[in-house]
């Protein structure tokens, strides 16, 4: 029985693989999406400078052009923020934990969305009733509104931003997971399943699980984009995370005052790296989304 | 007299990733003024694409390839759309399959009538209204002034297929293309509806082309019967003639597959095999691989014989009396 | 349709009742309450009478009702920083909130119904495809720096337009509004685009799904053997059926755009209720941040109503269904 589940399991990745492969922009989008993965990833092999190495920051070197030598020969290629810091380090430690957030809270939602959405969907009634009723009042609500309500009362810092968007994506996952469980739910392998007496967190796991996949994935792609758009949003308020976690939002926001003076690279840099990855894994997103819900046709 | 409509090597073709489907391929006839003419097949055979095509309603990457369509005389194919659009819904029109979905959910009955009144007639909201209103009443619907504020969920499927056909008639036109109009009703309210559209034909001297998979209905209403099969017309003949002594095996082939037509305790007997996929069609005689009369000569194409009154495409046709 | 105005107005109750729980619990039970509600430099005589004044002396449920007593009868405290009604202060500038949140949405209107409309009617066209790409790019542009850039090009590259703050507010009718005057609307053109972009997107692929979803429906293909013209069948026949999604959705962002003006009003020193609530945070002026979250859940809620209602106006099957 887990053989055909895992066979249809793979039909579909194909199919979302396949599907990437026929659109080119789809393709180069996740040839970016994949960079800016290792780029964040071995990050600090990557940089010039360790941007928040204070002994090798030099007050002198601040708000400098783009191309700007340093005193001892190091070239700022995007110029230095206004302590002195080396733009495109800062950038890449930025992408770090932004991407960091963004996944890490992404996949904290998912399991969270996926196991409340697959006991809501197996055991129905009050359960399901109950899950469910929760899941349509938080996703009632606009992210940004309950993401700031929570940051409001709580405060600032990491573990209460990543807090804030778990708590408001899990439930498209619920949602999803739910309702492509109760397809699967009827059909014929998981009664099999059950007669054979198979215990029922693993029909869950081992039969449900897999076939909630393709969705799964799409939902997840989207909602890591919107995750850490959302968390540079409340970074660039103040609200989000704090000066020692400096993500894109709050790189961004540090160039906002120097905008006016025409220090532009400040804040346009990290703001167009922030803008490629979100916008990457968007059309890579949409693209999945696409070949899953071919009900309109190919595009 | 001139017939109302002359179709002349019509075909009809879908440009599918799969290659060209060709719905309807070199199909002619004529429908006389006031004539009812059956357009009888299975699903897929082209009866629908055919009507479509004369409205000039074929949609993407559906497209009418070639053929003269001579309505009163003038091509519709050479018309532009502008002149086309003149034509649909004043001159010809068309009564489709399902009643639930043909009338505009949001839109009420009253909006849906006056509005194809003022796509063709200068004339004021007040007098479409009281046309629209005359329309419904003719067709059946009982207190037509208030019914005109009704949305169509508000009525049951015979009724809005009336409203369809009092569409139909706001502009008394001279040939209505009904495409299985009664296919979704129940049965009882089938043969109101059938009976209706029958009388309304007469009382105005419309022509009709009844589109059906059924031959039982066309026998009791058309004068004239033509069978397709494959995207083609097979035979062709005067109801009481195809019916009773078809010549093309295929004809008889579904007479027999009737429960009403074949006599207590016979056998009914369902013509072998399946319609080929309209993709990949055998050349020569499209039915030969069902027909146990099919011999060599049938993967050549047969010619169109045409022997009092009636034509079919067979080179083995029933010349004595079938079923 | 009046059986389903009173049920859909209790529910909106019994959300505003679960929401007001939510925020009770996070600044009485969370947190400590005499350190929100109580302004840092306050004299031990004070602190002692606001202790008494909210009853934070009192057991849980007690405090809950006086929290609950008070807040329906507009009192959601005191402003430090202002040292008035925190109400008071948020009603002053939720007219501003709402004039760029209403010209942000039509804006979001104006250039999304049209360019869904071209994508939908010429499905997998160059046309198409440019439309759609640009909606990506739009809803990934961060609506923040999106609006940094547009200050960027627009006040400090260009000079056409004003930076920050709102303009002269003219009088019309008795409304007050930038949109009367010119300079008011110079200001409000910006931030306005800077809130709509992102719906922009969204509107465009409501409309376009509508139309691709709409065209191949038989009432269409009847529509057009009627003889109607092109037009009619488009902005009729067709565009009244997306409409229902469409105010639905539209409804639901108002909300959502409503929050949002936090974002843009921050950036172009709009002077509305979302400023306020990240200034009143910076100044740990708590009681306008319990007040801000209030007022913006009950006007979000009573969106949703005033949605409903629409909706079921619009769409005759809900409207009869509802009455017979």
């Amino acid at each position: 029985m887990s053989i055909t589940a895992l066979f249809r399991d793979d039909v579909m990745l194909g199919r979302l693989i396949v599907g990437i492969s026929r659109s080119p922009k789809a393709i180069l989008a996740s040839v970016v999406c994949v960079v800016l993965l290792l780029a964040a990833i071995v990050g600090p092999y990557l940089t010039p400078q360790n941007p928040f190495d204070l002994a090798v920051l030099d007050i002198l070197d601040s708000k400098l052009p783009p191309g700007s030598e340093s005193m001892d020969g190091l070239v700022y290629w995007l110029g230095t923020d206004g302590q002195g810091r080396d733009m495109f380090s800062a950038m890449i430690y930025g992408l770090r934990t932004s991407l960091g957030v963004g996944v890490f809270s992404g996949m904290v939602a998912l399991l969270v969305g996926t196991v409340l959405g697959l006991i809501a969907a197996y055991f129905g009634g009050r359960i399901d009733a109950l899950i469910m009723r929760i899941v349509d009042l938080m996703l009632g609500f606009p992210t940004i509104l309950v993401a700031l309500m929570l940051l409001a009362l709580l405060g600032q810092g990491l573990w209460k931003v990543i807090f804030a968007l778990v708590l408001v994506q899990w439930a498209t996952f619920a949602r999803a997971v739910r309702s492509a469980a109760l397809v699967e739910k009827n059909k014929d392998y998981i009664e099999a399943a059950r007669t054979l007496g198979i215990s029922t967190p693993r029909i869950l796991i081992g039969h449900l699980l897999p076939n909630c996949l393709p969705p799964l994935i799409v939902i997840g792609m989207l909602q890591v984009a919107n995750a850490i758009s959302a968390e540079a949003t409340l970074s660039f308020l103040g609200i989000g995370l704090p000066i020692t976690e400096p993500s894109l939002g709050l790189l961004i926001a540090n160039g906002y005052q120097l905008l006016m003076s025409g220090e532009y690279w400040i804040s346009v840099y990290p703001g167009v790296l922030l803008l490629v990855l979100v916008f990457s894994i968007n059309i890579v997103g949409d693209r999945l989304r696409e070949v899953l819900n071919p009900r309109l046709g190919e595009r | 007299m001139t017939p109302v409509l002359d179709v002349r090597n019509l075909s009809t073709q879908f440009m599918t990733r799969r290659g060209v489907l060709k719905a309807v391929d070199d199909v002619s006839f004529t429908v006389g003024q006031r004539e009812i003419v059956g357009l009888v097949g299975e699903s897929g055979s082209g009866k629908s694409i055919t009507g479509f095509s004369i409205l000039g309603l074929v949609d993407p990457p559906g497209r009418v390839v070639s053929g003269q369509i001579l309505f009163n005389g003038q091509d519709l194919l050479k018309m532009p759309p502008a002149a086309m659009r003149t034509i649909r819904g004043k001159r010809i029109a068309m009564i489709f399959q399902d009643p639930m979905m043909t009338l505009n959910p949001v839109l009420s009955v009253g909006t849906q009538m006056i509005e194809t009144v003022q796509a063709h007639d200068r004339v004021s909201h007040t007098e479409a209204r009281q046309r629209s209103r005359d329309a419904l009443g003719l067709v059946g619907i009982p207190s037509p002034e208030e019914r005109l504020d009704s949305y169509p969920h508000q009525f049951s499927g015979g009724m809005r297929q009336r409203v369809a056909i009092a569409i139909a008639l706001l502009h008394r036109p001279d040939l209505i293309i009904a495409d299985e109009p009664t296919t979704a009703l129940d049965v009882t309210i089938q043969s109101q509806i059938l009976f209706e559209i029958k009388r309304l034909a007469t009382e105005f001297g419309m022509a009709l082309i009844w589109i059906s998979h059924d031959l039982g209905v066309v026998a009791a209403l058309a004068d004239r019967v033509m069978v397709m099969y494959a995207g083609r017309i097979v035979e062709a003949g005067q109801v009481d003639g195809v019916l009773t002594e078809p010549r093309h095996p295929y004809t008889s082939g579904l007479l027999s597959a009737i429960p009403a037509a074949v006599p207590r305790g016979e056998p009914l007997r369902p013509i072998p095999g399946f319609a080929p996929s309209p993709l990949s069609r055998p050349s020569g005689c499209a039915f030969r691989d069902r027909c146990v009369r099919a011999t060599e000569i049938c993967s050549t194409e047969p010619a169109l014989e045409i022997a009092a009154g009636r034509e079919f495409r067979c080179f083995h046709p029933h010349v004595e009396r079938a079923a | 349709m009046t059986v389903f105005v009173i049920r859909r107005f209790l529910q909106s109750i019994a959300v505003l009742a679960v929401t007001a729980i939510i925020v009770f619990i996070g600044v009485y039970a969370i947190g400590d309450p005499a350190e929100m509600l109580i302004a840092p430099d306050a004299s031990a005589a004070e602190r002692a009478q606001v202790v008494a004044s909210l009853g934070l002396d009192k057991p849980l449920w007690e405090q809950f009702g006086t929290f609950i007593w008070n807040a329906l009868h507009g009192d959601l405290g005191r402003s430090f920083v202002f040292n008035r009604p925190s109400i008071t202060l948020i009603l002053e500038r939720l007219p501003a909130t709402l004039e760029l949140t209403l010209f942000g949405l039509c804006l979001a209107l104006i250039i999304g119904i049209p360019l869904g409309l071209i994508s939908g009617l010429n499905p997998n066209t160059a046309t198409d495809e440019v439309i759609m790409t640009g909606s990506i790019l739009g809803f990934s542009l961060p609506s923040f720096w999106q609006g940094m850039m547009l200050i960027m090009i627009f006040s400090v590259w260009l000079g056409w337009l004003p930076s920050t703050g709102r303009g002269q507010v003219g009088e019309l009718l008795g409304i007050h509004s930038s949109l009367f005057t010119l300079d008011g609307l110079k200001h409000l053109i910006l931030p306005a685009i800077n809130l709509s972009l992102f719906k922009v997107s969204l509107v465009i692929r409501l409309t376009r799904t509508g139309v691709r979803e709409t065209m191949p429906l038989d009432f269409v293909k009847f529509a057009r053997a009627k003889g109607l013209s092109e037009n009619r069948i488009v902005f009729v026949h067709v565009f009244k059926n997306i409409l229902i999604p469409l105010i639905t959705v539209i409804g639901l962002e108002l909300g959502s755009m409503l929050a949002f003006a936090v974002v843009t009003e921050t950036i172009f020193a709009w002077p509305g209720i979302g400023k306020l609530l990240i200034d009143s945070i910076m100044r740990l002026d708590r009681p306008v941040v319990v007040a801000y979250l209030l007022v913006i859940v009950s006007l979000f809620i009573f969106i949703n109503f005033v949605v409903d209602v629409l909706y079921s106006l619009v769409d005759p099957r809900v409207r009869i269904g509802e009455a017979s």
